[in-house]
């Protein structure tokens, strides 16, 4: 597919010339600095600067116990804070070997999905209006704005969710929640089908997408990309298949795989995964189980709110899990756990010493690849396509820099 | 607890050169000199048995005061598609110690070890280029040391100027 990207056109004799693209730039979200070397339109070398976000993740987890870690996760991708919450949870989870009952995994599965879903249609968003479709871009809005607010009634928060806690959830799903969210499901296809017209069979973005920001698949392997960016490429890789976690054995879904590895294969790709999810949130919720969502172990996990302010048992649990020199203390060890999440694997590598702190606490940032293959991405091609790869990379600037 | 899919391979294939195994919750862990990385690394991902074609994530861990013989330990995570399999490496070397760099193999090492470079102060020998990569030129010590003092005030950078890209 690298038919369409130009040459540089040695024979006009142009002088090359180098621009900074960002850190601040409307196209750069996330901030990020693209240093170009461009003769004329066509990029000639790049390199990325990184880490105007940086704010000592991992560090900050250190400092504080392994009940508090989970706030600074909602930080990382914050377009799917929940989906965060959840892959730090299990890795302390595995970490210190405890199980979840069955309806705390399918709420888990449920929630992800349903950041899932925001987080592509975020991308689908941007993309779309940096490409000057601001239609597609108010629908794709508007559907995410549906989620948020289900997940803001739930939550209580829309963006800083912390929704996990070791052994199961803050709380449980409401009644309501299955009748709201299988209402929204089907808003979502409509509003798939829409932006499938507007977006991914119009002729001006399929011209400024296909065969742009080609990568083979033996790069994109080298390079560590996983999630949708991999599978578009025609590598069929997902973390919910491969190594099966919460509840994602019981449920029937598909993994959309492309094979072109441009620009339109990304964004196609997560067109057809917000359909894919919006089946799994379905199914989850027809086979919501009955009973707890936390694990009833008391040493573990954190009583609910009412047992906190309505028994003396409730209190003292409570307390003896988050006073000072009280807590959960996995035994010393190591532990890396994968999940998938919106942009590919999400990856917590945890090192317990027995104390009531991490004694490391490492995430495998998603997009990191990604960005750090734009350089080759975007060489050889024009200026105006750095703005779909880009766009197509879903860089979050929370989760990069860390 | 699963049984064991690549540690007794890697035993047969490298003998001596295994200095230490565990599988602590199923994660399959080996434990190599520092030396044997590139080859053992090499191997992994190009010997058909073997077949660790991503190399997921690389960090260290600093184990100051720890009672062990060295300080730091190098942790790679490396997962096989084909296997459908994770295993981990890790190399234990001490302050002012280099570890080979995997980027020859994998180019997805290069800002995993120029992080990894920043954040402890571990030097990758073979790396092309270990520019800091989250934290701006200027920055004194790093961070992700237990020593460093987390209230550390670091002044104001002068801005550049006239610095070509």
């Amino acid at each position: 597919m690298s038919d369409k990207r130009s040459t540089p056109r040695n024979d006009l004799n142009i002088e090359t010339m180098e621009i900074n693209l960002g850190p601040s730039h409307p196209t750069t979200h996330g901030i990020i600095q693209m240093q170009l070397k461009v003769a004329g339109e066509d990029v000639i070398e790049a390199d990325t600067i990184i880490g105007y976000l940086h704010r000592g993740f991992e560090k900050m987890c250190e400092a504080h116990n392994w009940n508090q870690a989970v706030i600074y996760t909602d930080r990382l991708n914050y377009v799917s804070p929940v989906i965060n919450n959840v892959g730090y949870h299990l890795a302390v989870e595995k970490l210190m070997d405890i199980d979840v009952p069955p309806r705390g995994q399918y709420t888990r599965m449920i929630l992800s999905e349903l950041m899932r879903i925001c987080d592509h249609q975020t991308a689908l968003a941007a993309a779309a209006m940096e490409l000057g479709g601001f239609t597609p871009f108010l629908y794709l809005m508007k559907g995410r704005e549906l989620w948020w607010e289900l997940l803001e009634r739930v939550v209580g928060a829309r963006v800083t969710t912390s929704f996990t806690r070791i052994g199961g959830m803050v709380a449980d799903l409401p009644d309501w929640f299955a009748d709201a969210a299988l209402e929204i499901v089907e808003e979502t296809r409509n509003i798939n089908k829409e932006v499938h017209t507007l977006l991914t069979r119009n002729r001006i973005f399929i011209d400024r997408t296909r065969g742009v920001g080609y990568i083979s698949a033996e790069d994109a392997i080298s390079y560590g990309f996983t999630g949708p960016m991999l599978r578009s490429v025609g590598v069929e890789y997902d973390v919910r298949v491969a190594e099966p976690y919460l509840a994602y054995n019981d449920i029937d879904f598909e993994i959309p795989i492309m094979t072109n590895g441009d620009v339109y294969d990304r964004f196609y790709i997560r067109m057809l995964e917000i359909d894919q999810s919006c089946r799994i949130i379905e199914q989850g919720l027809a086979k919501l189980p009955e009973g707890p969502v936390n694990n009833l172990d008391k040493n573990i996990s954190l009583p609910s709110k009412e047992q906190v302010y309505g028994s003396i048992e409730g209190l003292m649990a409570h307390f003896k899990l988050l006073m000072k020199d009280n807590g959960v203390r996995p035994e010393a060890g190591e532990a890396y756990h994968a999940i998938e999440a919106a942009n590919g694997e999400l990856g917590f590598y945890l090192v317990s010493t027995g104390d009531l702190r991490p004694h490391k606490c490492r995430v495998r940032p998603t997009c990191m690849p990604f960005t750090q293959a734009l350089p080759q991405m975007i060489k050889q091609g024009m200026i105006a396509d750095i703005v779909p790869c880009f766009g197509s990379i879903n860089m979050i600037g929370g989760e990069l820099d860390r | 607890m699963s049984e064991l899919k690549t540690i007794p391979l890697l035993q047969e294939l490298f003998g001596d050169t295994i200095l230490e195994t565990h599988a602590h919750r199923g994660d399959e862990t080996v434990i190599i000199a520092p030396d044997s990385l590139l080859e053992v690394a090499g191997k992994l991902q190009q010997e058909e048995k073997l077949n660790f074609n991503f190399l997921m994530d690389l960090t260290a861990v600093d184990y100051l005061k720890m009672d062990r013989p060295k300080r730091f330990e190098v942790v790679y995570h490396f997962y096989s598609l084909a296997r459908n399999c994770r295993l981990r490496i890790k190399v234990q070397i001490d302050d002012g110690e280099k570890v080979p760099s995997l980027t020859p193999l994998w180019k997805t090492a290069d800002w995993f070890e120029r992080e990894t470079a920043e954040m402890y102060g571990i030097k990758f020998d073979g790396h092309p280029d270990l520019r800091p990569l989250l934290l701006y030129p200027e920055f004194k010590g790093y961070p992700l040391r237990k020593d460093y003092d987390q209230r550390a005030a670091h002044p104001l950078v002068e801005k550049r100027r006239g610095e070509s890209a």
